[in-house]
């Protein structure tokens, strides 16, 4: 019954977003507000509709109806109940449904703001998420859906399917097959809705991107409204995918937390258009220019999101990540195509009306450096959209197979990073329209002095790759910069304020707040950035296999192997435990728990026991594909330096975009 | 729609560059031709039942030739039925089905109008041949050097599988896992020799 | 023993002697590879038939196997590039962390630089065209002066409501 209403509530849907497009565009081209009001209104509705198929959909799933085959697939009567409502994203169809679910939450969002400065913006903003939504709507209900039943014919073969099937019976499993154990994680439960969060957010900029090339308001209006969606959806994103490399870290049981695999790539490469984006529509806001630009960035970045949807699904990738293959791939090139070319083309015709306004006068002034940044990030998104693609070209031209990995990513994209990071230095110096070397100069010198000491300090203390000290020594950089432009601000304040230090840094930020919580953003990057590099540069790893009380060496730590202890666990699964104790230079620092557990199915899940401190990760996996016993218990032991300035990055980035993001009290009423 | 108040019989507007149009326009086709076609591709086999099968060499192990010969090719069995069968050591299925396959090819051998190929798909050699020793194989095998076989016959292969190409070299009838029994293979092979 | 005798036996022990001495510095020749000298060759090939691993870290018997053949060739003394080129030589080209210079690939290496050079070049291209004043007529355009009046009339209009943001 419930999985009948949930798929008929589902068709309702789709067919109401249709709707609710048909209205808009019929509201527009007649002039009729009735028609524009209705698709509004449609849309919304939507909104309740598919909340109430999605909300089905976990009713069954958190109440075990095995007979829906999409629960038989994702869960099991051991799982724990917020692991049951999780396994909602935990398979292809239902993390369809969570994807319409988010489009549809922020495309009523968006219906709510104040539209009376931009009546003629609305229509078009309702066509493109509501044919958005409708898209991925009709992959769940013409391809995957969630809802389709388990039925028994009468020689004995089940299969799923909407509606009985002749002469067949529904068939109950007793039981779910259960999620595959590596997802059963608290990176799980967030790691999708943050990054489809992200994907669904940029769809708003590009609506209103749309909506201003058909309207022809092709000024920065489109810009200012949905500056803060950009930043929100950007935020999204940039959490989602650290929660993914920390999901990884933690899990996978290699020692790192990225692999340049094509779908992580696939979920990078929005960003990578999106975070150009972000800064160069301040430059549009400021001076006037780049509006044929930005139309391109978010339109590349819409585009990145379906496309990288589509990789992640259609089987025309493969890769550790990837849900298995279905049968909607060619629905998705043909949307992939129609929105490319038809963005495209109203961009071409719109083109001089998006001529600049201002002008570049010096090829250092912050729009000339944010120029610079788009270019720096576009580079690296050609490197890894060519990574991707070309494996796909060269097996169809020569047959070949071919892997391109992390050797030619880091090589290629190793200096771009880097170019980002000083102009993360330059840019907060140079002012808009006019900068000179001189002018940066004379505010630089300061915050450079001690800088110099940085990589003087590292090279006392033996580090010589040389990777490493540019590295330490830009991000250093950076932060003094950031740290000493809040610094300059502080003490304008007292001096003129009369305010004390506290009262300053607060009204400071308060008053600007997108430039200075956009150096906290910065601040952030470079500590990540820290991070990666720690990790990347220094990382030490070795095997051995020991027997009870042996040890072993690692970067001047000593591991003494305990003890190992095999039992059985609650949920049926078999526990391996070894215990090591850590010690350095002779004392004791702690013990780790690597572990595996081989579950009922014969999945095993490696569990590394980590020790962590700001300066590094002592990171132990007990190795489970070799033979493991008392006498010979093999482990693999990584050294991450400064990993965990990576996770601290990411909180203060949140910080920092909440900051940013903050509404003006002015503003609300106004802008939303 | 235009609101920029440009009389409609001026001139037309300068779009964007031409080049610019053009450079888009011809990449966004490219990518969607490389999309198109892996799309394809991962979604249709390469190779069904009734397409002739592009010719390949198989280099046989030391002590498993083919008439004397240690190399193989396909387009020279043209005239015999050829059973392609794909394997690997560590693979659990393809231990049972062994002695199934090696019953058929003591019962096909002789009359030589049924040649057993059968490859050996990305395995450590040394294992290979232990593997055939312990089952006491002796059909004509070989390692797919390079990958290049397999993929001719299925990119995303899950082993045991079986390919029976007729006498002209069109593919006939495929085993996606393993054979139960001699009469299984019997069944796939027999009209073929008979039916001619 | 007769003198033919003596020296035939003689012949033999050093034959024989010889033999075990030499089959013994064979086998002491080289200690068995440790885990960390077979994982940092595994380390840069990918398993041939899982999706994406690495071989140092993939779980399964085949790759043990895999790693176990790389052990056996450090220890027969082969170097790091002829157990690559031997894996290549087995399983293909995609066992490699990037395509070998050859043939087609040379397209992966060159596209990104020269398609950044390019962004480089439009780059300078768009300063110097910005450089010139805005309100100099780009020769291409076509639009009539009312057009660029009601242009000037918005833009001066969008300034001011920029003020008042």
């Amino acid at each position: 019954m419930l999985a009948q209403f949930g798929f008929g509530i589902l068709i309702i849907t789709f067919l109401l977003a249709l709707f609710s497009a048909g209205a808009a565009i019929s509201g527009y081209f007649l002039k009729s507000d009735r028609w524009v009001e209705s698709s509004r209104r449609a849309l919304q509705l939507t909104f309740v509709l598919i909340s109430l198929s999605a909300l089905s959909l976990i009713y069954m799933l958190a109440t075990g109806h095995f007979e829906v085959e999409y629960v038989f697939s994702v869960t099991s009567r051991d799982m724990p109940l917020y692991l049951k409502i999780t396994a909602l994203w935990g398979g292809q169809a239902g993390s369809l449904i969570l994807w319409s679910w988010l489009m549809s939450a922020f495309a009523t969002a968006v219906t709510f703001r104040k539209w009376d400065r931009d009546r003629e913006f609305l229509p078009w903003v309702v066509v493109v998420t509501a044919i958005t939504l409708a898209f991925f709507l009709s992959l769940s209900v013409f391809f995957e859906n969630p809802f389709a039943r388990l039925w028994q014919t009468f020689n004995g073969q089940v299969a799923p399917s909407m509606f009985a099937p002749a002469g067949s019976t529904l068939y109950i499993p007793s039981d779910g097959q259960g999620l595959n154990e590596l997802l059963r994680h608290p990176g799980m439960v967030f790691h999708p809705p943050m990054l489809y969060l992200g994907f669904v957010g940029f769809v708003i900029p590009y609506a209103f991107a749309i909506a201003a090339l058909v309207t022809g308001r092709t000024d920065d209006r489109w810009v200012r409204i949905t500056r803060r969606w950009t930043l929100v959806a950007w935020l999204f994103l940039s959490i989602g995918l650290v929660l993914g490399m920390l999901w990884a870290y933690d899990v996978l049981g290699w020692g790192g937390y990225w692999s340049w695999d094509p779908v992580e790539i696939a979920a990078l490469m929005p960003w990578l258009a999106g975070t150009p984006f972000l800064h160069s529509i301040i430059i549009q806001e400021k001076r006037g220019m780049l509006k044929q630009w930005n139309m391109l960035l978010i339109i590349l970045t819409y585009s990145l999101v379906i496309f990288g949807t589509f990789l992640t699904r259609s089987g025309v990738l493969s890769s550790v990540h990837a849900f298995s293959e279905s049968a909607f791939g060619p629905m998705f090139f043909v949307f992939i195509g129609i929105t490319f070319i038809l963005s495209i083309a109203l961009l071409i015709h719109r083109w001089s009306d998006l001529r600049a306004e201002g002008e570049m006068k010096s090829l250092l002034s912050r729009e000339a450096l944010f120029l610079l940044n788009n270019l720096l990030f576009i580079g690296i998104l050609i490197v890894c959209f060519w990574g991707v693609v070309f494996p796909l070209i060269s097996e169809v031209v020569t047959g070949q197979q071919l892997t391109v990995g992390p050797p030619f990513y880091e090589r290629a994209t190793g200096p771009l990073w880097a170019a980002l990071l000083v102009l993360m230095g330059i840019a907060p110096l140079s002012a808009w329209g006019y900068s000179t070397l001189k002018t940066i100069g004379r505010t630089a010198w300061k915050p450079s002095i001690p800088t110099i000491l940085v990589p003087v300090v590292l090279f006392v203390f033996d580090v010589r790759n040389w990777i490493a000290l540019l590295g330490f020594t830009l991000v250093a950089w950076v932060i003094f910069i950031t740290l000493y432009e809040y610094w300059r601000g502080i003490r304008a304040r007292q001096k003129s304020q009369g305010e004390n230090f506290f009262a300053a840094l607060f009204r400071l930020t308060a008053r600007n707040r997108r430039r200075y919580g956009g150096y906290i953003i910065h601040i952030s990057i470079v500590v990540m950035a820290l991070g990666i590099i720690g990790i990347g540069n220094f990382q030490t790893q070795t095997q051995q296999t020991l027997a009870v009380g042996q040890q072993m060496q690692i970067s001047g730590y000593t591991l003494r192997y305990d003890s190992l202890a095999q039992f059985p666990y609650v949920d049926g699964r078999q526990v391996t435990r070894a215990v090591l104790s850590v010690f350095k230079d002779g004392k004791l620092l702690g013990e780790v728990h690597p572990r595996y557990d081989v579950y009922p199915d014969g999945q095993p899940v490696t569990v590394p026991g980590i020790r962590s401190t700001l300066g590094n990760d002592l990171y132990v996996v007990l190795v489970n594909w070799e033979n493991v016993s008392v006498e010979q218990t093999p482990f693999k032991v990584y050294d991450n330096p400064l990993v965990n300035w990576l996770w601290i990055g990411s909180v203060i980035l949140l910080l920092g975009t909440l900051v940013a993001a903050w509404p003006e009290k002015e503003e609300i009423g106004s802008e939303k | 729609m235009e609101q920029d108040g440009t009389n409609p019989t001026d001139k037309p507007r300068r779009g964007a560059p031409l080049w610019a149009q053009l450079l888009i326009w011809a990449g966004l086709l490219a990518l969607l031709v490389v999309l198109g076609l892996g799309l394809f591709r991962a979604q249709h086999p390469i190779l069904s039942v009734g397409s002739k099968v592009p010719d390949f060499a198989l280099k046989l192990f030391d002590g498993y030739p083919y008439q004397g010969a240690n190399q193989v090719s396909l387009a020279a069995l043209r005239g015999k039925v050829v059973v392609v069968n794909f394997w690997a050591s560590w693979c659990v299925t393809c231990a049972d089905e062994s002695p199934v396959m090696e019953s058929a090819w003591n019962y096909y051998q002789p009359d030589g109008q049924v040649v057993f190929l059968v490859v050996d798909y990305t395995d450590v050699d040394a294992k290979a041949l232990q593997f055939l020793t312990t089952y006491h194989l002796t059909y004509p095998n070989g390692p797919d050097l390079g990958t290049r076989i397999t993929p001719i016959f299925n990119r995303n292969i899950a082993m045991p599988e079986t390919y029976i190409v007729d006498q002209q070299g069109i593919l006939r009838a495929e085993q996606i896992g393993p054979f139960q029994s001699l009469a299984d293979i019997r069944s796939a092979i027999d009209p073929l020799i008979n039916g001619k | 023993m007769k003198l033919k005798n003596f020296v035939q036996l003689a012949f033999c022990s050093l034959i024989i002697t010889l033999s075990f001495l030499s089959a013994s510095a064979v086998s002491a020749q080289q200690p068995t590879p440790s885990d960390d000298e077979v994982n940092a060759i595994a380390r840069q090939l990918f398993c041939p038939i899982c999706q994406n691993t690495p071989l140092d870290v993939c779980p399964t018997q085949a790759c043990h196997d895999w790693r176990e053949l790389i052990r056996q060739m450090l220890a027969e003394g082969k170097t790091p590039d002829q157990i690559k080129q031997y894996f290549v030589d087995h399983y293909g080209a995609r066992v490699l962390s990037e395509p070998p210079q050859t043939g087609l690939n040379w397209l992966v290496y060159i596209v990104p630089p020269v398609a950044f050079l390019l962004g480089v070049f439009l780059l300078f291209r768009a300063f110097r065209a910005w450089k010139r004043k805005p309100n100099e007529p780009v020769p291409e355009v076509a639009g009539g002066p009312a057009s660029d009046e009601k242009d000037e009339y918005v833009s001066r209009l969008e300034e001011e409501l920029r003020k008042r943001k």
